[in-house]
């Protein structure tokens, strides 16, 4: 064993670092930064540079024209892009439905579709929760009835995040009522701008508009648009969730909250010392730093042997629930770092009259984030569905 | 011992609670909170009519109640549900300001619901030290800048400390003012909060106060222990709510064929929240039953109550998410509201990492 990078790894470091300071644009990271909301344009933007430094897809093979990088590469310009501030790249079309396209679409579907997601003609989102099919996706309920080489959808999806930017959604749909739960689900790609499709917002605790509900009335969707075999997509379905977790786990991004909660704990005041120099805060900060230094390395060891043996099975599950875990901490202690800055509303509220606040850039959004990301533990399968998970397969019980 | 409410706060409480649950239900409250002022001139004349405001006040002050559990019926009720009307920050602090000040006739107009005050106290470096002043006051001017000063769009007249002699961080030579809201060199840029109302910075120039008194530590020591406990009131009311929705909600909410509150491993932590909502409550009584004690007994009890309400807030505020799944997360949900309250309650009056070092100094006194 060997925890230090080699030669090669220090060199894609620098190089990776080399990329952030020159392309990265700096109206860009500072919107990061400040926890401020990129928008489409902006996304499309960073998803446009990456991909003409042929680093848009990591985890995608060469032949497709992704990256290929392994384990420990993709760790190192995770923790890069985080420590720079860069976006965080929307991970439907790349990491969701690409590599289910590899896997089981067509090579029509492959050749066209996958170019696409690249070269940004689509933006993709995922239609798979519905308001009475959470946890319990399986129930699904939304049908797809075969109609000639047509199939007519009817239903409605929920939490369909940034489903407003989107053009495309690939969607969970029955198209078997009259079996086993799991045997009548297919996996059907659905362009939003067919007539029937409605799109509208959801709120969120934080005043974002972030998630969306879609309604489909008597859509008609071309059969080449399913992927693999009618009623196999659960099959597909449960393939993509692992891929969706493993991006979860988030170390990049919990890297950099950390730094940020030292930073402003450095120059905040508590009691005529630096808040950093108070025993509890300093306490709580050096606890979660320990448990992060160690899942980083948990995370490095779970993609390795995944990279070795495909894709992490009940790993991806634990890197989910302790990840989301560290995360939601240091979003706690970012916020009680700025006292009580924390309790304004947005971060442009206090705009104006900068000179003399702590840092008000940095203390504006610490509490909306906080309350934003108490979604890491619900989505993608909860926290209590992946415990569910680890307990039935190490366990060999159930829940 | 007795833990009955008195008749007369059983009727205040039994009031309050029926006006709150017919007149301020989430879709009024969420009105209110996009509206430009942050609160309702309705609510608050109807609520000053109840008596909610004469509650603060001693009857030697103009009310008719202003001992802890009168003033933690109130709050709990404001809190359960999820009033954002500046009952804290302009009745209780404000009012009990004044009245220790001998302001009797802006007190009484106050309590009948006719003048909003805001007190600016904190400031940008201060955080929860109440001794820390930075504002000045030299030959009668206040120069210096207040940091989230609750209310101030809205007050009437505003309360100021400023500091006449020592270190910045001295517990003597801090006094306050009464400071017009039209004064010449007062600046206020305000801004909305996250759990509803509103806020602003508030910059003075050479603005002219009328002096309160000179032993303002003294005053702001002893109001903000009745507001302290009147938070941790308030946060226990919220936190009842939040732990009724979230039970209501494993009863209904179905997933896998059956409701999800038959999971244990929801309903085990249900029951810890039910247990954590009776340790609350005790700290709240002992907070409020020991108001009146010598000012060690006291502000260790009002310590340990908002130490133990922030922990038990903060349980109760995530858990009730998290089993909630994404539908707390929704702005128009009832929850969502209620958690940020619950949340943000901890960034008042001193955090719980904040009263568990207070705590831990007065035991050693
Ligand atoms: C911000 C956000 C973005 C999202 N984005 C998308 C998206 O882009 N596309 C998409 O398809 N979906 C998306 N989702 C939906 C997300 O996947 C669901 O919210 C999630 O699956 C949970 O479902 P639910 O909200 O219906 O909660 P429920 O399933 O009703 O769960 C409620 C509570 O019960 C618990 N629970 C349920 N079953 C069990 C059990 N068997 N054992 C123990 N506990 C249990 C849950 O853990 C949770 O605590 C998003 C959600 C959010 C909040
Ligand atoms: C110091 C001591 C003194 C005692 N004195 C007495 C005495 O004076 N008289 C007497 O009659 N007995 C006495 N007991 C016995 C005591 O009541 C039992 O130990 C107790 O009922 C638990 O039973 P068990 O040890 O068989 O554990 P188990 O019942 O086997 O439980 C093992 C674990 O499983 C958990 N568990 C079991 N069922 C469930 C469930 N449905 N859901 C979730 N978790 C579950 C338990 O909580 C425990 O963590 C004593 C025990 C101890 C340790």
């Amino acid at each position: 064993m060997d925890l230090s990078y080699t030669d090669e790894e220090l060199a894609f470091r620098d190089e990776v670092r080399a990329f952030m300071r020159d392309e990265l644009p700096k109206e860009m990271s500072d919107k990061i930064r400040l926890g401020d909301e990129l928008g489409k344009e902006g996304q499309e933007k960073w998803h446009a540079i990456l991909n003409s430094k042929g680093w848009l897809a990591p985890n995608w093979p060469k032949k497709f024209g992704g990256a290929e990088w392994n384990a420990v590469q993709r760790h190192i310009f995770e923790e890069e892009a985080a420590a720079h501030h860069a976006p965080r790249i929307v991970p439907f079309g790349l990491s969701m439905l690409a590599p289910v396209l590899q896997k089981f679409g067509s090579k029509e579907q492959q050749d066209y579709w996958l170019p696409r997601i690249l070269d940004g003609s689509d933006w993709w989102c995922q239609g798979y929760s519905e308001p009475g099919a959470g946890s319990d996706l399986a129930s699904l309920k939304t049908r797809a009835v075969r109609d000639g080489d047509h199939y007519i959808v009817n239903g409605q999806k929920t939490w369909t995040t940034l489903g407003q930017h989107a053009n495309m959604i690939f969607c969970l749909v029955r198209t078997d009522p009259d079996v086993k739960q799991q045997e009548g689900i297919s996996f059907l790609l659905i362009d939003m701008n067919t007539p029937g499709i409605e799109v509208r917002p959801i709120i969120l605790l934080d005043g974002t508009h972030e998630v969306n509900e879609v309604f489909f009335d008597d859509v008609k969707v071309p059969v080449e648009n399913l992927v693999g075999e009618e009623n196999k997509g659960w099959t597909y379905a449960k393939y993509l969730l692992t891929h969706e977790r493993t991006n979860i786990a988030g170390v990049g991004f919990s890297q950099a909250g950390l730094n940020t909660v030292k930073r402003i704990a450095r120059a905040e005041m508590a009691g005529g010392k630096p808040l950093m120099a108070n025993p509890h805060f300093a306490a709580r900060v050096a606890q979660v730093e320990i448990d992060l230094k160690a899942m980083a390395t948990s995370n490095l060891r779970i993609i390795s042997a995944a990279a070795a043996g495909g894709a992490p099975g009940v790993e991806a599950s634990m890197l989910k629930v302790k990840g989301t875990i560290i995360r939601q901490e240091i979003n706690d202690l970012a916020r009680r770092a700025v006292g009580p800055y924390a309790m304004p509303f947005a971060s442009e509220a206090i705009e104006g009259s900068n000179e003399a606040l702590p840092d008000p850039h940095e203390a504006g959004p610490v509490a909306a984030q906080y309350f934003n990301n108490r979604k890491l533990s619900i989505f993608g399968g909860s926290n209590e569905i992946q415990r569910g998970i680890i307990a039935k397969v190490m366990m060999g019980g159930g829940q | 011992m007795n833990f009955d409410l008195t008749e007369e706060r059983q009727m205040l409480q039994d009031s309050l609670r029926r006006y709150l649950r017919d007149k301020y239900s989430t879709a009024t409250r969420n009105q209110i909170l996009e509206s430009a002022g942050g609160m309702s001139a309705d609510v608050w004349a109807q609520l000053a009519e109840l008596g909610v405001i004469g509650a603060l006040f001693t009857e030697e002050q103009g009310g008719f109640g202003g001992a802890g559990f009168d003033i933690a019926v109130v709050f709990e009720e404001l809190g359960r549900a999820g009033v954002v009307e500046p009952f804290m920050d302009s009745a209780l602090i404000g009012g009990r300001v004044l009245a220790a000040c001998g302001k009797t006739e802006l007190v009484e107009e106050m309590i009948g619901g006719g003048l909003q005050l805001a007190v600016a106290h904190g400031e940008p470096t201060s955080r929860y030290d109440l001794s820390h002043v930075r504002t000045s006051v030299d030959g009668g001017k206040l120069n210096g800048r207040k940091a989230v000063v609750m209310n101030a769009e809205n007050a009437d007249h505003l309360i100021v400390s400023a500091r006449a002699s020592g270190d910045e961080a001295d517990e003597a030579g801090i006094s306050l003012y009464l400071v017009a809201k039209d004064a010449a060199g007062l600046n206020i840029q305000g801004y909305p909060l996250l759990a509803g109302g509103r806020a602003a910075e508030v910059t003075l120039d050479g603005v002219e106060g009328e002096l309160l008194t000179e032993d303002g530590f003294a005053v702001l020591g002893d109001v903000m222990a009745l507001a302290t406990m009147a938070q941790c009131a308030e946060t226990l009311g919220a936190m009842d709510t939040a732990t009724r929705l979230t039970n209501d909600y494993l009863g209904t909410r179905k997933q896998f064929g059956r409701p999800i509150g038959t999971f244990q491993a929801l309903a085990h932590r249900m029951a810890d929240m039910l247990i954590e909502m009776e340790q609350a409550r005790s700290a709240v009584i002992n907070a409020a039953g020991n108001l009146n004690e010598d000012t060690r007994t006291r502000d260790m009890n009002i310590s340990a109550a908002k130490n133990l309400l922030g922990r038990a807030g903060r349980l109760i505020a995530e858990e009730s998410i998290q089993m909630h799944g994404g539908i707390a997360m929704t702005q128009e949900y009832e929850l969502a509201h209620i958690a940020k309250r619950i949340t943000m309650a901890d960034h008042r009056f001193g955090d719980t990492d904040h009263h568990l070092e207070r705590f831990i100094a007065l035991s050693a006194a």
